[in-house]
């Protein structure tokens, strides 16, 4: 047999010479067809391996093989190479300006009012206080009369009441509301204790945060606003606690050591005795009023002890329930923590001042991380 | 209540400064809301001489004055008051002087081309009274005072003290009540009435006489001929009227000391027989009235008015009355609206000669309704309302006799006595130990009982004090108030401190699931770019007709823009929406959590308003408008936040009237159970509201969102991911287009329960190839294998169910 052998090294040189100068990955292609196709040259000369004796096989199959691999090789360095130009010349493609900016985030905000409340649902919540709600239309009994202010009180003339039509009703079994007395806008929270104290059994410990109304509108007043009240009722509960809880209220709040309190006597008809509550304040170098120390004063509460006949206005025993309430201006309140210096813009809805003085909503008041943000 | 210090020292011999008794006031309940005083604020004006007055060579009206100050060189100051003259004495402002009555800081001027270094002044202008026809006028007593403060040369040296009396202190409502209080908190002791009013020597060992069965402090002055012709017929209004007549007096101004007090707590004094009405209000809180009795026919009675009549009251007001009302009347007329405000008619003139004094007690509750009913505020009304004291009509009587004599001559005659003033003195018992009880401070029982004696109260027994409240303390009715009174004299500073024991227990939630609902959606709506407002429940009428009927219109709003109560959130947000628009903002989000005020009671609500563009413009698109799909996702994100079943929301019924019809929605579970509405405003209700262009809105109905059933526990379902992939099969379906694709949806999501996961409409096409009237909706279907994959067969089963269902659904399947 004078059959010309396969001159391997040639074979070798000349294909890795095709994979050097292979143009692309498609003229990589058509060179590892021509080779390693399935009728490609050294699948051609594998094949020739079952022809021979066993003899021969063994000393051309190492060289054949030995031709797959490194051809293998070379065409998998050469695409490697390929594809990494091919990717560097992509990236070189996708340049864009980082520079531009990105869409604006939405600004969504949390208003004061509803933050304050917040905070203090959280600081109360701490001290076993549990948040309490009633009607904003109210009728006389529960706004007035069974919080020890009859229709001739002088008191009744300090709050100055929105009424609606006599004759028109809405809730049913007031006591007293049966002499058709005009529905009116609450003008406090304080009927939200009546309403507690004639739903619940004694412990209570609530706080009623909420709008109420008074006819009145200047500077410093709007026809409506925010309230808190705090009752406690319980079998043993004096004064002291009452200056304890407002004390440790208003630390909390407003988070500094230094809140100091003032308690002067005054007058409610719902409390008796009653105190007016005073918070030390001093001027910061921007002429602002921070709360602490006591430079000044500045009233901040009215509080004092449940009046007998509250509590028996409301079927309880007045001589085992006694507690304390207390009442304040949330509205009041967010603007001496937080720095506004005019109520009506509370209730304007202007964005610009609710971006400035609102509240992210993830700013959750919580004792762990603090209840101002 | 205003008083000077000078005054306050007629009743209290005390050695504690200003500063000390500001405190004190404070802390026993008699708030000091002011405090000023002339001899600081007028400490710039100097006693000075006119040592030359002449011609000023350009104006005839005005002089040229050399005033000698007492700097030495005399100044020249150009004047132009009539009664400027060389020597005389007044009173000399330098520049730099604040002049309060003209509201000016002198600086020199130049007056008519002379210049002028400070000025002359007069009464008003020191705001001492209203004279002003000419500078002040000093005598010669004046003359070694020259260069010297003025105020503390006249005695202004006297600070006003300025505090607020709550309502239940009627009794210091005079400077005496005032006086005890202090007193009692130990600042210096109360004088005896009898040194202020009567003449030394009167008072009788006990310091009490005895009128008529009453112990009164005053020495009663005996009376010529019988008292005047006084009745009271109505007992319940006006339970006693005392009177007595002096005649032959002369009326005319008061004395100085008495003007000079007046003024300096802003009272004007009118003339003898008036001032001393006014100052025996102030000083003891009694409210007294005289009738000049020449314009009197017939019996003074105190009756009740007689519905139509009139009287012109001395505000010069004509006030029309009714039969609640009680009121003084002769056989004429009607002479004072009892116990609030005097008549014109019989009011006292400088040439009165005979005049009616009327010391009465009116009953509270009756003087508290005349005065509302009237909308008239006097100084009596507001003590007479709180309560005087009932006992003090004799001692109010005789001090009101005594000055009178002093002060206008006269001959008294008896006193008339109608009527029964109420018994004012009541007596209880009060256990020392209910101090610490309510208190929370242990006051020793010696101690209370010298608080109370100190304030009037008489206290009997060791045990259980029996109490006798003072006639003048109307206020005081239980064991309350007496702790109150102790801790007002004690101090409310000797309160302890005391916590709170936390309640036995595991600490709960003290949230309502209502409100920790509420919290959610309302930070989930600021999470989404919303803005939360608080507009106002009262909008005007206009504004609430847009959203409907509004059963619930104030009847004295403070204004028509708030006067009804709102049953939608949506105009208030829409107006706060329109205000921001028109001051630029491009995109406006707002939230508002609040109540609907609807016939049958409040309704929590959240209500949204998005007006303008949906974002800023960018350059990757944006400054597009909202459209009512924005509006649509907010109201489900928020119903999701709140923890609503979204998946099982149908849109059914129209929205209300205020939406669009065709772009609007109401999301509901079942037919009756709205949970809310949304869409784009009807373009009328935008114009209605001022608004231009279009805006978004949705209303959330909180109440009515199903709370999530509680389980019983933090336990959640068992679950393990499933191992298999989900396998995605598209379906495209025929349907009218004017039928809501959303049903389409909800038919397809309901076609297998237990494979088919999810399924999204992604694809809305009504072009080429869709057959008129219809449109085509592209739906993505995802079915979740179990523990084996699907075969083709079960893939198949799934496949016809979703056609089934959609073709029930009017859905049908592309080819």
């Amino acid at each position: 047999m004078t059959e010309d052998k396969p001159d391997i090294p040639q074979l070798k040189e000349d294909l890795c010479a095709a994979i050097d100068v292979a143009a692309g990955l498609e003229g990589l292609e058509a060179v590892r067809v021509h080779a390693l196709g399935k009728n490609g040259v050294v699948t051609q000369l594998l094949k020739t391996l079952g022809g021979m004796s066993p003899e021969e096989r063994q000393t051309e199959a190492p060289k054949i093989q030995g031709l797959r691999h490194d051809i293998s090789a070379a065409l998998d360095e050469k695409r490697a190479a390929l594809e990494e130009a091919v990717l560097q010349e992509r990236l070189a493609s996708e340049v864009q300006d980082m520079s531009l900016p990105p869409p604006e985030p939405l600004m969504g905000s949390i208003h004061p009012v509803s933050q304050v409340m917040d905070e203090l649902a959280e600081i109360f919540a701490d001290l076993g206080f549990a948040v309490a709600t009633g009607p904003e239309i109210e009728d006389d009994w529960h706004n007035f009369t069974a919080l020890n202010i009859p229709e001739s009180h002088p008191a009744r003339a300090m709050h100055d009441t929105f009424y609606f039509p006599s004759g028109q009703q809405l809730h049913s079994g007031s006591p007293a509301n049966g002499d058709g007395a005009p529905m009116l806008l609450r003008t406090h929270t304080s009927p939200v204790q009546i309403r507690t104290m004639t739903s619940q059994e004694p412990p209570i410990r609530i706080i009623a945060p909420g709008r109420t109304y008074r006819s009145d509108s200047d500077a410093t007043h709007t026809p409506m606003f925010h309230q808190i009240e705090g009752l406690v009722i319980d079998r043993d509960i004096t004064m002291g606690h009452l200056k304890w809880t407002l004390e440790t209220f208003l630390k909390a709040f407003f988070e500094r050591d230094d809140v100091v309190l003032r308690f002067r006597p005054s007058y409610f008809p719902f409390t008796e005795p009653s105190a007016e509550v005073d918070v030390g304040y001093s001027i910061d170098d921007k002429g602002r009023q921070v709360i602490g120390g006591a430079d000044h004063w500045m009233e901040v509460l009215g509080s004092g002890m449940v009046n007998r006949r509250v509590i028996a206005a409301c079927d309880l025993d007045p001589d085992t329930w006694q507690g304390f309430a207390f009442g304040t201006g949330v509205d009041r309140l967010a603007m001496l923590k937080y720095g506004m210096d005019d109520l009506r813009a509370f209730f304007d809805g202007d964005l610009r001042w609710l971006r400035h003085y609102g509240f992210s909503a993830l700013d959750v008041p919580t004792l762990s991380a603090g209840v101002g943000a | 209540m205003k008083f000077t210090l000078s005054w306050l020292k007629e009743h209290l011999d005390t050695d504690a400064d200003l500063d000390t008794i500001l405190e004190t006031l404070t802390a026993l309940g008699l708030e000091v809301e002011g405090v000023e005083n002339p001899g600081e604020t007028l400490g710039g004006f100097r006693i000075a001489r006119v040592i030359e007055a002449g011609k000023h060579p350009n104006a005839d009206k005005l002089q040229l004055l050399k005033v000698d100050a007492g700097d030495g060189d005399p100044v020249q100051v150009v004047c132009g008051a009539p009664n400027a003259r060389e020597g005389m004495i007044g009173v000399f402002a330098a520049p730099g002087t604040y002049v309060p009555g003209i509201d000016v800081t002198l600086k020199p001027a130049k007056i008519r081309d002379v210049e002028s270094f400070g000025m002359m002044c007069s009464e008003r202008e020191l705001e001492l009274s209203d004279a002003h026809e000419g500078i002040i006028d000093l005598d010669e007593s004046a003359a070694d005072a020259v260069g010297e403060p003025y105020a503390a040369w006249a005695g202004l040296d006297d600070p006003v003290i300025d505090i607020a009396i709550t309502p239940n202190r009627q009794d210091c409502m005079g400077v005496r009540g005032v006086a005890r209080d202090l007193a009692a908190a130990g600042l210096g002791t109360l004088k005896p009435l009898a040194e202020a009013y009567a003449p030394a020597g009167t008072e009788p060992a006990d310091g009490k006489h005895d009128v008529s069965g009453q112990r009164i402090e005053i020495a009663p002055v005996p009376g010529e001929g019988k008292g005047p012709d006084v009745r009271t017929h109505d007992p319940e209004g006006c339970p006693a009227f005392f009177g007595r007549t002096v005649t032959g007096v002369t009326n005319g101004e008061s004395p100085p000391w008495m003007q000079k007090r007046l003024r300096a707590i802003g009272q004007k004094p009118i003339s003898a027989l008036v001032d001393i009405t006014n100052f025996v209000m102030i000083d003891l809180g009694r409210p007294l009235h005289v009738y000049d009795m020449a314009k009197l026919a017939g019996p003074l009675v105190a009756r009740r008015a007689k519905a139509g009549e009139q009287v012109l009251a001395l505000n010069g007001k004509t006030y029309g009355l009714d039969e609640t009302m009680t009121v003084i009347a002769d056989d004429k007329a009607v002479h004072d609206i009892g116990g609030i405000m005097g008549g014109e008619e019989s009011g006292v003139e400088d040439d009165t000669t005979d005049v009616l004094i009327e010391c009465a007690y009116f009953t509270p509750e009756r003087i508290a309704r005349t005065g509302q009913k009237l909308a008239l505020a006097s100084d009596a009304r507001i003590r007479f309302e709180r309560g005087v004291d009932p006992a003090f009509l004799e001692d109010g009587l005789q001090v009101a006799t005594r000055l009178v004599l002093a002060l206008c001559g006269g001959t008294p005659s008896e006193v008339t006595r109608a009527g029964t003033p109420p018994e004012g003195t009541k007596t209880f018992d009060y256990d020392p130990a209910f101090c610490a009880k309510l208190g929370g401070v242990d006051v020793p029982a010696a101690k209370q009982r010298e608080a109370l004696e100190a304030l009037g109260f008489g206290v009997e027994g060791d045990g259980p004090f029996t109490v006798a409240v003072p006639s003048w303390r109307r206020d005081v009715d239980g064991a309350p108030d007496l702790v109150e009174e102790v801790l007002r004299i004690e101090g409310f500073d000797s309160i302890p401190s005391t916590p709170l024991t936390r309640l036995p227990g595991v600490a709960l939630p003290t949230a309502s699931p209502d409100q920790r609902r509420e919290r959610k959606m309302r930070r989930a709506a600021a999470a989404r770019g919303l803005n939360e407002a608080v507009t106002w429940s009262f909008i005007s009428k206009d504004e609430a007709a847009v959203t409907g009927d509004a059963p619930w219109s104030l009847a004295n709003p403070i204004s028509e823009d708030m006067k009804v109560m709102r049953t939608s959130l949506i105009p208030g947000l829409v107006a706060a929406a329109r205000r921001n628009l028109d001051r630029g903002a491009p995109s406006v989000r707002l939230f508002e959590i609040g109540r609907r005020y609807l016939g049958d009671g409040e309704r929590p609500t959240l209500g949204i308003v998005l007006a303008g563009t949906r974002t800023h413009r960018h350059w990757q698109g944006g400054g597009k408008p909202f459209n009512a799909y924005d509006a649509k996702a907010e109201a489900m994100a928020l119903l999701e936040a709140a923890g609503a079943p979204v998946d099982k929301l149908q849109l059914l019924g129209d929205a209300a009237g205020h939406y669009h019809p065709g772009r609007s929605g109401r999301l509901c579970l079942g037919p009756k159970k709205v949970l809310a509405e949304f869409g784009e405003l009807h373009p009328s209700a935008s114009k209605a509201l001022d608004l231009d262009g279009a805006a978004m809105a949705a209303e959330i109905f909180i109440d009515a969102i199903p709370l999530p059933r509680s389980s019983g526990g933090h336990l959640r379902e068992a679950y393990a991911p499933p191992a298999l992939q989900p396998v995605t099969r598209d379906f495209a379906f025929l349907i009218d287009s004017d039928a809501p694709a959303g049903e389409l949806l909800r038919a397809v999501s309901g076609a297998d329960k237990t494979h088919l996961i999810a399924a999204r409409i992604f694809d809305v096409f009504d072009g080429d190839g869709v057959p008129d009237g219809k449109k085509s909706i592209a739906i993505e279907t995802v079915f979740q294998p179990g523990d084996k994959s699907f075969t083709d067969e079960e893939l198949k089963k799934l496949s016809d169910a979703v056609v089934k269902a959609a073709e029930k659904a009017g859905g049908e399947l592309r080819g």
